[in-house]
C-alpha cells in the first residue's frame, strides 16, 4: 500500500517533474494564461501519461531493446492523437486555444521520461499510477501558475471576474506582463525556489566550484 | 525469452504489431469522433459568420439565428462556385458576407468579409483559420486589429479595388478610407490580407457579383 502511495503522491511535491526535474516547461509557459485551457491540458497530459505508461508496461518484456524508444514514442503518439481528437469533439473552443500544445504532449519529456525510467521496469498497475502521479505533479504546477496568471493578468478565474478591472470601471489595474510567456518563467522560478526552501534536500549541488587561480598554479 | 527478444524476427514482430494496434486505435478515434467534430466545426463557422455580420451575442441559438440568413451560390470566373450569405431586411439586401481566403506568410488564411448593400463598405472581417506567427501575424484574428476594418471602402468611385493594409499607421489623407493600420511585426501577413482582398474583390473573385448587388441597391432607391 505504501508503494502505491509513494508512486502516486511523491511526484506531487517531493519528486515533482517540473520543479525538481525541470521537465515539461515549454507547455507550462504556453498554456497557462488562463485556467480553463491549463486545466484541459493537465487532464490531457495526465491521461496520456497514465495510459501510455500502462500500455508500455504491458508489453515491456517483448519490446526489443534497440527499438524501444521508437516503440514508446509510437504508443505515446497514438494516445496523444486520441486525446486530441476527443478534445476537438467534446471541448472544441478550448481545444482551439490549446492549438498545437496538445499535439506537442508527444514530445513532453515527462511522458517519455516516465516510460523509459518507470514503465519499462515495473508492472502495469504501478506504471499507470506512476503516470497518474506525475501527471498530477505537472498539473499542480500548471494550475498554480495559471491561477496567478489569470487572476493578476485578467482579474478573473475561469473567465469569471474576481478583481474588477479599471478598464471596466473597477479598481484593479491588470498586469499585462502576466499574460506574456516570461511571467510563467518567473512564477515557475519562484515556485522552484519556494519548494526547495521548504525541502532543502532538493537543492542541487553545484557542478563546478569557481575558485581563484593563483599564478603559481598556472605555472 | 530474453534471448529471442532482441532477435531480428521479434524486432519486426513488435514493430509491426505495435504499428497495427496503434493505427487501429488512431483511426477508430478519428472515424468515431468525426461527426461530432464536423458539427463543432460547422457551428463555429456559423458563429463566425454571425460575428462578422454583427448578429452574434453570447448565449444565442447559433443554428436558429443562422437559418434566418440566406445563402446563395455565386459562380466565379474560374468556373468554381462559392457560398455567400445575404442578410436581408424585409426584401432589401442589408449586408453580404463573402468567404475569403489566401496566402499569408506561412499559411492559407480563411475568413469572412461582410459588406454593406453598396458592395463596398466593410461591415466586418474575421479570420477563422490560419497558421501565422503566434504573437505577430496572429493579430489577424485579434479583435483589436479587426475593429479597424468597419467603415473602410473596398472600391473607389471608379470601381477600382483600393483597400490596403499599410505599413505602420494610416496617415491622415484622402486615401485613409481605403487604408487599415498594419500589424507591427507582421508586414507580410498584412500584405497577404491586402492581396487576398484584392483577389476576392476583383474580376476573378466576387467583383461581378458585388457590382450586381450595388446596382440593385442603387436601383431600389
Amino acid at each position: 500500500m505504501s508503494d502505491v502511495r509513494k508512486v502516486l503522491i511523491d511526484p506531487i511535491v517531493d519528486n515533482n517533474p517540473v520543479t525538481l526535474q525541470v521537465l515539461g516547461i515549454c507547455s507550462a509557459l504556453a498554456v497557462t494564461t488562463s485556467l480553463l485551457p491549463a486545466l484541459l491540458m493537465c487532464i490531457a497530459l495526465t491521461s496520456v501519461a497514465a495510459t501510455s505508461g500502462a500500455a508500455i508496461s504491458s508489453i515491456r518484456h517483448r519490446i526489443p531493446n534497440n527499438i524501444r524508444i521508437i516503440v514508446q514514442m509510437t504508443i505515446i503518439a497514438s494516445f496523444v492523437i486520441v486525446v486530441d481528437q476527443m478534445l476537438k469533439a467534446y471541448a472544441f473552443e478550448t481545444s482551439k486555444q490549446l492549438s498545437v500544445f496538445v499535439g506537442l504532449i508527444i514530445t513532453n519529456c515527462i511522458i517519455l521520461g516516465r516510460a523509459e525510467a518507470f514503465a519499462m521496469k515495473n508492472g502495469v498497475g504501478m506504471s499507470f499510477l506512476d503516470g497518474l502521479g506525475n501527471g498530477l505533479g505537472y498539473s499542480a504546477v500548471l494550475i498554480t501558475v495559471a491561477t496567478s496568471r489569470e487572476l493578476f493578468g485578467s482579474g478573473s478565474l475561469f473567465g469569471y471576474e474576481v478583481l474588477p478591472l479599471t478598464s471596466n470601471g473597477g479598481w484593479y489595474e491588470a498586469n499585462g506582463l502576466m499574460l506574456l510567456p516570461p511571467s510563467a518563467f518567473f512564477l515557475i522560478g519562484l515556485l522552484i525556489w519556494a519548494v526547495r526552501s521548504v525541502r532543502p534536500k532538493q537543492v542541487e549541488h553545484p557542478e563546478y566550484q569557481i575558485h581563484e587561480v593563483h599564478r603559481t598554479e598556472v605555472l | 525469452m530474453s534471448d529471442s527478444r532482441d532477435s531480428i524476427a521479434n524486432t519486426f514482430l513488435v514493430a509491426i504489431g505495435v504499428s497495427l494496434v496503434c493505427s487501429v486505435l488512431v483511426s477508430a478515434a478519428a472515424v468515431l469522433l468525426q461527426p461530432l467534430q464536423e458539427q463543432n466545426e460547422r457551428l463555429y463557422r456559423q458563429q463566425i459568420v454571425l460575428e462578422v455580420a454583427g448578429l452574434y451575442e453570447p448565449g444565442i441559438d447559433i443554428e436558429e439565428r443562422f437559418a434566418a440568413i440566406d445563402s446563395e451560390r455565386v459562380e466565379l470566373a474560374g468556373g468554381d462556385a462559392a457560398e455567400v450569405f445575404v442578410v436581408r431586411d424585409g426584401g432589401a439586401v442589408e449586408q453580404v458576407i463573402l468567404p475569403v481566403s489566401g496566402p499569408g506568410l506561412w499559411s492559407t488564411m480563411y475568413g469572412y468579409l461582410s459588406l454593406e448593400a453598396d458592395g463596398s463598405t466593410v461591415r466586418g472581417l474575421r479570420f477563422y483559420e490560419h497558421a501565422e506567427t503566434p504573437g505577430l501575424g496572429d493579430q489577424v484574428e485579434k479583435a483589436d486589429w479587426l475593429a479597424k476594418w468597419p467603415g473602410k471602402q473596398l472600391f473607389d468611385a471608379n470601381g477600382d479595388v483600393r483597400i490596403e493594409v499599410v505599413r505602420g499607421q494610416v496617415a491622415d489623407s484622402d486615401n485613409a478610407i481605403y487604408q487599415v493600420d498594419g500589424m507591427s511585426g507582421a508586414t507580410l501577413t498584412g500584405r497577404g490580407v491586402t492581396a487576398l482582398l484584392h483577389h476576392w474583390a476583383g474580376p476573378l473573385g466576387f467583383g461581378p457579383y458585388l457590382q450586381n448587388i450595388s446596382s440593385e441597391a442603387a436601383g431600389d432607391e
